[in-house]
């Protein structure tokens, strides 16, 4: 029982790092760029955060964890967003291929990451390890009495604020792209820009703004990871390929945020798989570690044969628009 | 009344070779200012300077020239795999992928039969297994993308991951020694199924293999009926059907060669470089190629100059980073940022702004 407890409450917390990567890619898919460049930007984010938190704890004798949090969590949005603005000069502006830009910024983010991670300590004086006590804790800690609760309290209430924060971004996010005027402009792009522009809407703004919001959204997944995962220390290379995997929940979830979340924990969930199976040998291990990815392969193959409808992905997806050439 | 752009842009209809040089020799240098700055505000040193020791790492002497030799090989080998699928417009992202599993199979067949055949035969075998390999590998997707459309962007990514887990799985089996969770080099003591000198240099088949494939790629795009075929899918697979081409008969074909050539990078890394094999065989190369051979536009002699270019700006950074005791990792920063500006340029190449005219 309590090995089931444990093991539902790690893949819930692998979930949330991919979780936020994928929200930031449906906010950008529906506008019609595919960015491929999120797991850079995921880095990236990540970094910035544990750096914003890293200064501001280093300057100061008596940091305040609720400071801390928020310049982390402005800093890692901003950098992040950044990230997803390069993408959207080279892509939208300048109408250069969108795959080749995305890789383009994986690599860059990636070793912007790295980069910082490897050699903030340097940068800031040779201080050894990086950690960020205070900001940390605040990221972890539960929600006092709620998770005292045996058994319910476990599995529910016991995680930082972040974990509910990208729930409830995952509803906002649903009701914004289904439910509202703006929402229903952005789909609008995704699927025919060139529609879209002539009943008036400003596809340039749009296709920025989204892809800008959702690479900071995707940001915060690196900053979920380096906080509440590592507890606000960072390895290179750390955050593995969880990048990809929230690509692959996109697909999944089918451009639906709503799926996402429970496409997410399921994510989390085949990810450590391998660690719960009594009895496995460490050749099956690596078999089980591909699972997600088989998964997703098999979803795609077959929304492929399904040709439903609402289960397509943006028809303007990957595609650049370019007024003049309608 | 809404204000008229202050710039305007459109399609240009030719551009000469002359100007398209100028343009990319201009974001290059461009991208070389922005890093100086960079590095200058990190380390606070002189980019003269960085810029000496970008040079000295990438061709400071014998042995650093041909490592970015045998490294651009490599590099231009992937790009050239993809050329035909991405004319085709099929984005094979999973070059990475490809590289693996035809690299896998080459150590296989090093491991294996390593001592059950005659040198030459076993190098044959290996060429032919990793070709193979990474042929099927390439031609799952393409099958599902010719009979139902399946998105192929992220299928091949998919399978990269994929092909990721069989090389550990591999691993497993083959670890020397046990317990190390590594391969270690293959065959030390009697070197069978490593590539040979050739000419008195060590990486001279790697050259020599890799600059075949660009001749002929080149030939088989530009001039034969298949290269024919393939840029016609690339531009319209209507056009296609309607001209009598089966158009999914192209697909799987072309994915199946570019597949394969992808996997014979796999088996010149194993065998003509590394030795060994691991999950980091492929090293991100699979994606840089893609850049490579997107920048290009196809031709493989441009490929070959903008691998040197990227190759040579890596071991410079590396260069970089040991000497002034920063992390390595700032190798992908500067790749990135160069890579930005090199990506951006096509924009001007391929549109003309001008002033709008009152």
């Amino acid at each position: 029982m309590s090995v089931l407890i444990i093991f539902i409450q790690k893949a819930i917390v692998q979930g949330i790092c991919i979780l936020y990567g994928a929200l930031g890619e449906i906010m950008t898919e529906k506008s019609g760029n595919l960015n491929l460049g999120i797991p850079g930007i995921m880095y990236m984010g990540g970094i910035s955060g544990l750096m914003g938190a890293f200064f501001y704890e280093k300057d100061n004798p008596n940091p305040n964890a609720l400071v801390g949090v928020l310049i982390s969590l402005l800093c890692a949005f901003t950098v992040a967003a950044l990230g997803g603005l390069i993408y959207s000069v080279l892509t939208i502006t300048l109408r250069v291929n969108q795959n080749v830009t995305g890789l383009a910024l994986t690599i860059f983010g990636t070793g912007f990451g790295n980069f910082f991670g490897g050699s903030i300590s340097k940068l800031a004086g040779g201080v050894g390890q990086i950690s960020v006590k205070v900001t940390g804790s605040a990221y972890t800690a539960k929600i006092p009495g709620l998770s005292k609760i045996p058994v319910l309290g476990d599995l529910l209430f016991s995680y930082g604020f972040m974990t509910y924060l990208c729930i409830i971004v995952a509803v906002l996010l649903s009701v914004f792209l289904f439910k509202t005027r703006y929402g229903l402009n952005l789909r609008a792009i995704g699927e025919n820009p060139g529609t879209a522009d002539a009943a008036g809407i400003n596809v340039t703004k749009y296709k920025y703004l989204s892809t800008c919001i959702g690479a900071g959204l995707a940001g915060l997944g690196g900053l979920y990871f380096v906080m509440e995962y590592s507890g606000g220390t960072w390895t290179d290379n750390g955050f593995g390929d969880r990048g990809w995997l929230a690509v692959a929940l996109v697909i999944f979830a089918l451009w639906k945020p709503l799926n996402a979340i429970w496409g997410a924990f399921l994510f989390g969930a085949l990810y450590i798989l391998y660690l719960y199976i009594p009895g496995l040998g460490r050749s099956m291990q690596e078999v089980f570690k591909a699972l997600p990815y088989v998964v997703t392969i098999i979803v795609l193959v077959f929304t492929s044969f399904r040709k439903k409808k609402e289960h397509q992905p943006p028809a303007g997806l990957g595609l650049p628009y370019f007024r003049e050439e309608r | 009344m809404k204000k008229e752009p202050f710039l305007k842009m459109s399609r240009r209809e030719k551009i000469s070779w002359q100007k398209r040089l100028m343009i990319r020799i201009a974001a290059l240098l461009l991208s070389l200012l922005v890093c100086a700055g960079v590095i200058f505000l990190l380390v606070r040193m002189n980019p003269f300077d960085v810029y000496k020791a970008i040079w000295d790492g990438a061709l400071g002497s014998e042995r650093r020239i041909w490592i970015t030799i045998r490294d651009t090989m490599i590099l231009l080998c992937i790009a050239i795999g993809l050329a035909p699928a991405f004319k085709m417009r099929f984005w094979n992202i999973g070059a990475e992928g490809q590289i693996l599993v035809g690299g896998a199979c080459a150590a296989a067949a090093m491991i294996y039969a390593g001592d059950k055949m005659p040198p030459v035969l076993l190098l044959v075998v290996m060429f032919v297994c990793s070709a193979l390999g990474g042929m099927v590998w390439g031609m799952i997707p393409a099958v599902f993308k010719a009979y139902w459309n399946t998105n192929e962007t992220l299928f091949t990514l998919m399978l990269n991951y994929v092909a990721m887990q069989i090389v550990t799985f591999c691993i497993v089996f083959w670890e020397n020694p046990k317990g190390s969770n590594t391969v270690g080099i293959i065959n030390q003591s009697t070197q069978a199924g490593w590539l040979p000198e050739l000419f008195g240099q060590k990486y001279g088949w790697n050259v020599l293999i890799v600059l075949v494939f660009t001749v002929v790629m080149f030939i088989y795009l530009k001039y034969s009926k298949h290269g024919y075929e393939i840029s016609v899918v690339g531009e319209s697979e209507n056009t296609a059907r309607y001209a009598g081409i089966r158009v999914r008969k192209v697909i799987i074909r072309t994915m199946a060669i570019s597949g394969a050539i992808c996997g014979i990078a796999g088996f010149v890394i194993v065998s003509g470089a590394s030795h060994t094999i691991s999950t980091a065989t492929a090293d991100g190369r699979g994606f840089t190629a893609i850049i490579v051979a997107w920048l290009s536009k196809f031709n493989t002699f441009i490929m070959l100059a903008v691998s040197f270019g990227i190759v040579f700006m890596q071991q410079g950074a590396v260069q970089i980073a040991t000497q002034y005791g920063l992390n390595e990792n700032a190798s992908d920063v500067i790749l990135g940022i160069i890579l930005f500006f090199l990506i951006g340029a096509e924009f001007f190449i391929n549109y003309k702004v001008e002033r709008a005219k009152k």
